[in-house]
């Protein structure tokens, strides 16, 4: 069937807009601030025949780019073995298990069939982060966790939905192993409304076009797409690029994991070789294969954002399974860490290898961490349980264009951080300093963006601080004779005697009493280029600005 | 005539009497619209903007419409001042006082990036570090007093602040919005050593909680003020020495006006006021028309805006972005900015797939019919190319472009297509028409409506060239082109209300309030709005209050905004209107689980008197027949080339029914009406379009 290139590019805007209207329709009627304010979620298109990706919602958190291929691929392949039951129209299946083409256990999938003529046409899917998902403690970031038992619980694909209606026998199996469990229901039909509204608005654009065309548009967009990753990826240079990425520990034995990576590029494809990498590891900082692939084409389309997301773009991005490393974990390592920080070291080394190729495209390591501080604590007067969150950004690299910018969202996310006075309303604290990490920047021509610096003071009661940061052992990479970033600082102060944890960036469970303080000052940026070449006037201008000291500009700039 | 004397606002009948000119500073053109009831009259202006000084400009329409300033009652104006100053950062040298410990909440922003994808771009906080100075003071967040404001150092702070040459200054403490009291002291300190009376208090402009918003917001506020007071005296001086003597007014962002005595203390308010008297005049002729839902279409050259109209009241947000990471958190008419204007670029990616947008040729050089050297075809160069613009209102002068140079862009397109020039012209359309419909779509969902129970209004340059076809796209069934859809925000100068909005922040679960605190709080801001009305010296017809609430199920961080009917609900009405506008806006209902009260909020609005819009075009000026009124034939591109009837539409009989495929001209604008579209026209002018089936 030839189809005309005006037809093509509408069917395009009209399979984006599907999942455009699915992420919109998720984030509105979620209930739970994480997917409805922080777009902790993600919407797309699936092929019925290997679930591989259509089209995929722009407004998703990149952490999920890809993501959903494979969960929906296992999902198809257990039903063609008959180890899941088939599906009838109105179904949902629900799962979350990371070995089955997952993230962490709290990234919640849902997928359901399109029908047509009796027939799987397609599947959606969305996943959603769900606050809680049981485990060890509250919203499954155990940074001492040392199997996947002890992060939640894990879901293989069910149907949630038959027929259009909620399973309330496996829905209440999960509500009695989760926490806060009278909230979660809201979100639950917001993510399956989210189908729904998906279904409607593909169904218009068939009826409109007519199955086969849309067939045939699906299948020349994504021979389409692999020729555009192809034609970027022939601005670089044929050769090997390679880089090395660390995380400080995971969180159980103190010793930091590597993560080698060298980029091959034949002119029109890229292979991604882990080999080298540290093995898996027992504390929680593993990463599944999902996820591992996932941060490669993340990385890749901060590289070039014009090559829509899907399995088109991915052909040219080759990632040779690394078996028997930390990025392809296995049944029962613990994984919690691995959207939220590995799958940044990831990026990091995917950047780091890629800015010697393409110097005008890539910037220095952005501060690439999550910057998660969770406190757990009782609200004395009340006795009321409560578990604060403070997610924080850091310095971005320098790059070709400019310095980084300061306080940079984590990037694998779009999430904003919770206001201070929103804080300090909900949760027994105060913030006595919230301000830019001075002398944090990466020196370069142009320096990395500077990182966070905050102090908070616990004012009733006692609580359990929790830590899974990253970089506090070494600072993200400059790039091109520019300087790393200030590292990661953690400091608790108890009882008036400070201390760091021993892991640097990843503690469990620190008691703390009313009086007793957290100090974080989060990652600078890596500077860009050499720091002697900087423009004397913005060194001058910084020092002025208090941003670095002059001894500091002296030290770091000449 | 900047006085501050007081007079209670005169109510009269519901005629308006006298003599008005809404002005309109533009981007590139100064509008005016005179109306004088008397002889039920109107006359207008389009006059070049002068952006070093927008005032000449404004004079240049009153002379341009042969309008004597002296004779006028009343002057509503609509400026840019501010929205410029904003956007090129062209800001007044400010200041910054705050609690010790958080002046860099400015500048760290909320975590964010530019773009999701990229790990580039830039920011620059709107007051330097070396002007945010901190003192020792803390509130916390129930109000209570944690360290006291050490006014010693905010004397020596403002006194550095003063000696850096600083013109405005902000005052922004947290927590301010549940204890002011700290603002508020230093704010009289600051008014006995500060050298004007440029001082901004966080929580006077909006009495709620996220300090990087609201900061912001006051940043914003003093930034503008200076500029946005001398303008407006300058301005009013030069009224004055024409012989006005009447009161000035100035346009607000939240769709109402203001006096230019007090504008420019809330400043911030009037950064985005340009496309809100636009969306207020749509809401305003959908009355009088008897169509009050509507989907408004303002496509200019270099962008389109879309704002959504229910029950003829525009949707008003109070957490609007002005670029990224520059909240301005005051209420306003929610007018999106959806990208593609008539300057959009066409192009082939590297897939081989034809693009149009996101690149725009903008209005330099512009599109390649402007003839100022573009040379990248464009959606306004396809609408040239296929006959829905003018062939012959094409630039021919010295540097000029032919027909002929636009067909060769679009022959080079094409070729990349397998298609000749008219077909990739066309497509360009087809595929730029697809775009807006599904960002329209979008608007109109993330408001929680189905766009299909909408009219859709066109306005702007070019938003009536595209309507028809984007309503059939979006299944709307019908389009309203209102009678001067090219002066359309000069219009929503003269029929504005005068408006004032309060917000205060309450933020506890709604078993926890005290009922009694929350009316008082009403009460109070009724007082105030109506205070600020009887200080506008303008008159009114009738006064109008609106109250709503803004509430979330515990346990959730976004509000839904909840009208209410009076200024005394009770708990149990409360939550139930809660939870039905929740079902209406999300489908979901979740009687579980209990609602706090977050912010309560008042609009004290003063309905000006009503004004006929049928005089906007001249009666005497219709001819009596539609063949009369037919200006001649033209060749344009539906399908395929037809030659179809171009109408004059100043002198369409009011009777007249047209059928497309047509087109209808008039000064500053095309209607293009396609195949299976019919229009008539209703007793104020308006072209109401029947869309035809979808094809």
């Amino acid at each position: 069937m030839s189809l005309d290139p005006i037809t093509l590019t509408v069917i395009q805007s009209g399979l984006q807009q599907v999942c455009d209207e699915m992420d919109l329709s998720f984030s509105r009627a979620a209930f739970s601030p994480v997917i409805a304010e922080a777009n902790d979620r993600s919407d797309g298109i699936y092929s019925a025949e290997d679930g591989s990706l259509i089209a995929q919602g722009s407004m998703g958190l990149p952490v999920f780019v890809g993501v959903m291929q494979y969960s929906t691929a296992t999902l198809i392949s257990m039903m063609a073995e008959g180890k899941v039951a088939a599906p009838k129209p109105g179904d949902i299946y629900i799962v979350n298990d990371p070995y089955l083409g997952g993230t962490h256990l709290m990234d919640v999938r849902f997928a359901m069939p399109v029908w047509r003529d009796g027939k799987i046409f397609c599947w959606l899917s969305n996943t959603g982060h769900w606050p809680d998902t049981g485990g060890a403690v509250p919203g499954g970031f155990s940074a001492s966790a040392t199997a996947v038992e002890q992060e939640g619980l894990r879901l293989p694909p069910v149907r949630l939905f038959k027929g259009g209606e909620l399973d309330q026998e496996i829905y209440s199996i999960i509500c009695s192993n989760i926490r806060v469990a009278d909230q979660r229901i809201g979100d639950v039909k917001a993510q399956a409304a989210a189908l729904y509204v998906g279904e409607a608005r593909l169904t218009r654009l068939l009826d409109r076009y007519g199955d086969d065309t849309v067939s045939a548009a699906i299948a020349e967009l994504r021979v389409r797409a692999a020729d555009q990753m192809r034609v970027q990826i022939g601005q670089i240079p044929v050769g090997t690029y390679r880089s090395t990425a660390y995380i400080d520990s995971d969180g159980v034995v103190n010793e930091p994991l590597e993560i080698k990576l060298a980029v091959t590029s034949d002119g029109e494809s890229l292979t991604f070789d882990f080999d080298g990498t540290s093995p898996p590891c027992q504390g929680p900082m593993n990463s599944v294969i999902a996820t591992t692939l996932s941060s490669v084409y993340l990385a890749m389309r901060h590289i070039f954002p014009d090559v829509p997301i899907s399995a088109g773009a991915f052909e040219p991005l080759k990632v040779i399974r690394p078996e028997g490393t930390f990025l392809d974990a296995r049944y029962p390592r613990p994984v919690s860490g691995c959207a939220a920080e590995v799958s940044q070291r990831i990026a990091e080394a995917v950047f780091a290898a890629l800015i010697q190729a393409l110097p005008g495209k890539v910037s220095a390591s952005p501060a690439g961490s999550s910057g998660n501080f969770a406190l757990g604590g009782e609200v004395p007067e009340t006795g009321q349980a409560y578990v604060m969150y403070q997610i924080s950004g850091g310095g971005y690299g320098g790059y070709a264009g400019g310095d980084g910018i300061s306080n940079g969202c984590s990037t694998i996310g779009i999430s904003k951080a919770p206001p201070v006075e929103i804080m300090e309303q909900q949760f027994p604290v105060l913030y006595h300093r919230y301000a830019l990490h001075e002398g944090s920047g990466g020196a370069g021509e142009h320096r990395g963006g500077f990182g966070l610096d905050y102090e908070v003071e616990l004012r009733a009661g006692h609580a359990r601080a929790s830590f899974v940061m990253d970089h506090g052992r070494f600072g993200p990479q400059g790039a091109l004779g520019g300087k790393d970033g200030a590292k990661n600082r953690v400091l608790v102060t108890r009882g008036g005697e400070s201390f760091v944890p021993e892991h640097l960036s990843k503690a469990q469970d620190i008691q703390l009493v009313a009086g007793d303080r957290v100090r974080v000052c989060t990652p600078g940026g890596g500077g860009f280029g050499d720091p002697s070449k900087r423009d004397p006037a913005l060194v001058a201008e910084d020092v002025r600005l208090g941003r670095y000291t002059p001894e500091e500009a002296k030290a770091l700039f000449g | 005539m900047l006085d501050n004397s007081e007079k209670a606002p005169q109510m009269t009948d519901s005629t308006l009497t006298g003599t008005f000119a809404g002005i309109d500073v533009g981007g590139t053109f100064t509008d005016l619209v005179y109306y004088d009831s008397r002889a039920s009259s109107v006359k207008l202006a389009k006059v070049p903007t002068t952006l070093d000084n927008q005032s000449r400009g404004v004079l240049d329409a009153l002379d341009a419409a042969g309008v004597d300033a002296a004779a006028l009652d009343l002057i509503v104006h609509g400026t840019t001042t501010t929205t410029n100053a904003v956007l090129e950062r062209q800001l007044c040298k400010t200041g910054l006082v705050t609690t010790m410990g958080f002046r860099d909440v400015l500048e760290l922003g909320r975590r964010t990036r530019p773009h999701a994808y990229g790990m580039t771009g830039q920011f620059r906080p709107l007051i330097p570090r070396d002007l945010r100075l901190e003192v020792p003071e803390r509130m916390l967040a129930d109000g209570a007093v944690y360290t006291a404001l050490d006014e010693e150092a905010l004397r020596a702070a403002l006194a550095e602040l003063v000696d850096k040459g600083c013109e405005a200054l902000v005052i922004h403490f947290l927590h301010s919005y549940a204890n002011p009291a700290h603002e508020q002291r230093a704010g009289q300190i600051a008014r006995e050593v500060w050298p004007n009376g440029n001082i901004t208090m966080g929580h006077a402009l909006i009495s709620e909680s996220r300090e990087y918003e609201r900061g912001v917001t006051a940043a914003v506020n003093a930034s503008v003020q200076p500029l946005l007071r001398r303008y407006v005296e300058r301005l009013a001086d030069k009224l004055s020495e024409r012989g006005y003597d009447r009161d000035l007014l100035v346009m607000n962002g939240n769709g109402g006006m203001v006096s230019a005595r007090v504008v420019a203390d809330e400043a911030a308010k009037t950064v985005m006021s340009g496309p809100a008297s636009g969306v207020m005049a749509a809401a305003y002729t959908g009355r009088r028309a008897g169509i009050p839902d509507l989907l408004t279409y303002d496509m200019g050259g270099t962008s389109t805006d879309v704002a959504m109209i229910r029950g003829a009241d525009p949707a008003v947000s109070h957490e609007i972005e002005v670029e990224y990471a520059m909240p301005i958190h005051v209420p306003m008419v929610d007018v999106r900015t959806v990208g593609a204007g008539g300057g959009s670029i066409a192009r082939v990616d590297a897939a081989g797939l034809l693009q149009v947008g996101p690149d725009s040729a903008g209005s330099t050089p512009g599109p390649i019919c402007y003839g100022k050297g573009g040379t990248l075809p464009t959606i306004s160069d396809a609408n040239m190319l296929l006959g829905r613009l003018n062939p012959d209102r094409l630039n021919t002068g010295a540097g000029g472009v032919s027909l002929d140079t636009i067909r060769e862009a679009f022959a080079t397109l094409g070729a990349k297509l397998g298609l000749g020039a008219d077909e990739a012209a066309a497509a360009v359309l087809r595929i730029a028409n697809a775009k807006m419909a599904d960002a329209v779509r979008m608007v109109s969902i993330s408001l929680g409506e189905d766009p299909r129970d909408f009219a859709l209004f066109a306005f702007g340059g070019a938003g009536p060239l595209h309507a028809c076809a984007i309503a059939r796209e979006l299944g709307v069934p019908r389009v309203l082109v209102p009678a001067r859809p090219g002066i359309t925000n000069a219009l929503g100068c003269i029929v504005a209300d005068l408006r004032h909005d309060y917000v205060a922040t309450v933020n506890r679960p709604l078993d926890a309030c005290d009922m009694d605190e929350v009316h008082a709080l009403f009460t109070k801001q009724v007082a105030d709005g109506r205070a600020a009305i009887a200080r506008e010296r303008v008159e009114i017809a009738e006064e109008k209050i609106a109250f709503s609430v803004e509430m979330r199920f515990i346990g959730q961080t976004h509000l839904l905004r909840v009208p209410l009917p009076s200024d005394a609900p009770t708990r149990d009405e409360l939550q139930a209107l809660f939870e039905e506008a929740y079902f209406k806006r999300f489908q979901v209902r979740l009687p579980e689980i209990r609602a706090a009260l977050v912010n309560v909020a008042t609009s004290v609005i003063g309905r000006r008197p009503e004004i006929d819009l049928a005089a906007l075009i001249d009666a005497a000026g219709r001819k009596a027949t539609l063949a009369e009124a037919q200006s001649g034939t033209r060749r344009v591109f539906f399908d395929g080339w037809c030659e179809v009837p171009v109408y004059w539409r100043d002198h369409l009989p009011l009777d007249a029914a047209l059928h497309g495929p047509t087109i209808v001209e008039q000064m500053d604008c095309t209607l293009v009406l396609e195949v299976g579209d019919t229009a008539t026209q209703d007793a104020d002018g308006n072209l109401i379009v029947t869309v035809g089936a979808q094809t």
